[in-house]
């Protein structure tokens, strides 16, 4: 059965990531930054109905300057 | 093989490579039917290059890819310092693993096979051409091309490997979805491991039935094993999968009672020299953390000091690291200097301690390639391993191997990050 994604959670390219952490400052709710400044991203699955943060996220992947963030979007937890 | 049944994948090894009529004499002239895929599939076979993963399922998802002109990556790399088996393999049957490329060439419908050998491996890499001249002279099978890209560690990484043959750079490319299909050019690959070629090539030949007599029902089948450190001499044996190590040690001339083994390559884990007993299989290894990974098995005696081996080994890896991601490229040296100043530097070791650990969960899991995490695993395992011996640095007890010289894991000598040789 095909359901919709109903989930997303934020990846980083680490390749791309230059490590200034502004995806932290759009983002402080679903990414950290470690001591040399390259993102943690809070791994959950988050759920489509938290507005708030899927519009944090969609900052965080607009304000990247290398453009090495990405939503993606996967059903949850059955 | 050593222990009780004969050798597969060494069969017929002499000190020199197979030519293909003795090649066909040992194991017989083979062709390709379809009934490979199903015989590939019960037979189990698991990759033999590190990552464990059973090889039918990877044959099955680039079958179903779409194009014409899908290549078979060959790796023979050998990344590992401590690993000598697909070199030890390619110089005994380099045939056998031209077959069993050709198999799954046939298998996946490609018409390209690339053999990776690192170009360090001179000797190796004159011996898989003298093969390929010999098959090329029957001019059937699927066109076979000899690549040697540079050996570093995560060379023979599979997306750096194709990226080697892309574009003759070997750093490791990030691929957001797992499993995913990696490409040279716009043609789908797939990258096998050299040992894992042989063993399909036999299953080619003799059945899954045959490929299951050795080995348990989860891990069938026999694998090649690279002995080294405390040995009588550094071997790679080929033993069925489940022996247990207590065999395979004393079929090495290893020391019986030793203070602890490194599983699996650079990028394993310790086990502690009690529990010699375990069967030597991925599903009985993890059950104390360690792994069966590249096939490797380094022997380290009472007496030495698990952390200074272990610091030798992170510092090397850490020189390895590619550079691209930062929690690799600043995360692993990190954890090299935390090792160091564990040992050398009386400062607040207790400190230091708690930091290696929130590090090692910081890192684990943000590199574009498992590199990273095979040295947090291997940093992991020693702060179990020994963690007795740890606390007794911590809390400033003189260690006496660090007066000696010897050391037991062979670690290639640091290059200068300006002298690594990435293409
Ligand atoms: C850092 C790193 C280094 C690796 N080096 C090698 C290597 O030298 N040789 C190899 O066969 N596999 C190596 N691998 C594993 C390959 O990525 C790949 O899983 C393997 O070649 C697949 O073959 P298999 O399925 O037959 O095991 C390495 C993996 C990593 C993460
Ligand atoms: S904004 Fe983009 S480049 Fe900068 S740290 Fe975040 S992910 Fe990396
Ligand atoms: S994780 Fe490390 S070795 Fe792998 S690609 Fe990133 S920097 Fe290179």
């Amino acid at each position: 059965m095909n359901r919709k994604p109903d989930h997303f959670v934020l990846r980083v390219d680490p390749i791309l990531c230059d490590g200034f952490g502004h995806c932290h400052e759009l983002a402080p709710e679903l990414v950290q930054v470690d001591e040399w400044g390259y993102p943690i991203i809070h791994e959950e699955l988050t759920s489509m109905t938290e507005l708030t943060l899927l519009k944090s996220a969609r900052l965080a992947v607009r304000g990247c300057p290398r453009q090495a963030l990405r939503i993606e979007r996967t059903n949850g937890p059955a | 093989m050593t222990m009780d049944a004969p050798p597969r994948v060494m069969s017929g090894a002499s000190g020199r490579p197979l030519t293909l009529r003795e090649h066909e004499v040992t194991f017989g002239t083979a062709t390709v039917g379809a009934a490979l895929v199903g015989e590939l599939e019960a037979s189990g076979l698991m990759g033999r290059g590190g990552a464990g993963f059973a090889t039918s399922k990877k044959v099955e998802l680039l079958r179903h890819q779409r194009g014409h002109h899908k290549v078979v990556v060959v790796n023979a790399m050998e990344g590992e310092p401590v690993g000598h088996k697909d070199r030890t393999l390619l110089s005994a049957n380099p045939h056998l693993v031209l077959d069993g490329a050709q198999c799954v060439a046939n298998l996946i419908g490609a018409r390209r096979v690339a053999v990776c050998v690192s170009r360090k491996d001179s000797a190796i890499v004159n011996h898989v051409q003298r093969a390929l001249h010999e098959r090329e002279r029957r001019g059937t099978g699927p066109e076979f091309i000899l690549d040697t890209p540079p050996w570093r560690y995560v060379a023979g990484e599979e997306s750096a490997l194709v990226h080697w043959l892309n574009d003759n750079e070997t750093m490791p490319q990030y691929r957001p979805q797992r499993p995913n299909v990696l490409h040279v050019g716009r043609s789908p690959a797939l990258v096998v491991n050299a040992e894992t070629c042989a063993h399909v090539g036999l299953i080619n030949r003799f059945g899954a039935l045959w490929f299951r007599e050795l080995g348990t029902p989860s891990s069938p089948g026999s694998t090649l094993v690279s002995v080294t450190g405390a040995v009588h001499r550094p071997t790679v044996l080929e033993v069925a999968l489940g022996t247990p190590l207590r065999s395979i040690l004393r079929a090495a001339g290893a020391d019986p009672d030793p203070l602890a083994l490194l599983t699996g390559g650079y990028g394993g884990a310790w086990l502690s020299g009690e529990h010699l007993d375990v069967a030597y299989c991925n599903e009985d290894l993890r059950s104390l953390g360690a792994t069966v990974g590249a096939g490797i098995l380094v022997v380290v005696p009472k007496g030495a000091c698990g952390l200074a081996e272990t610091h030798r080994v992170v510092q090397w890896m850490a020189n390895e690291s590619s550079r691209q991601c930062g929690p690799c490229a600043f995360g692993l040296p990190a954890l090299a200097e935390d090792l160091r100043t564990l040992l050398h530097d009386a400062r607040d070791p207790h400190g230091v301690l708690v930091r290696l650990k929130e590090r090692c969960d910081v890192i684990q899991g943000r590199g574009a390639c498992r590199h990273p995490d095979g040295v947090v695993r291997l940093v992991d395992s020693a702060l179990r391993v020994f963690a007795g011996h740890i606390d007794e640095h911590v809390n400033g007890f003189p260690c006496a191997a660090l007066t000696t010289t010897r050391r037991w894991v062979t670690v290639p000598a640091l290059e200068h990050e300006s002298d690594l040789v990435w293409e």
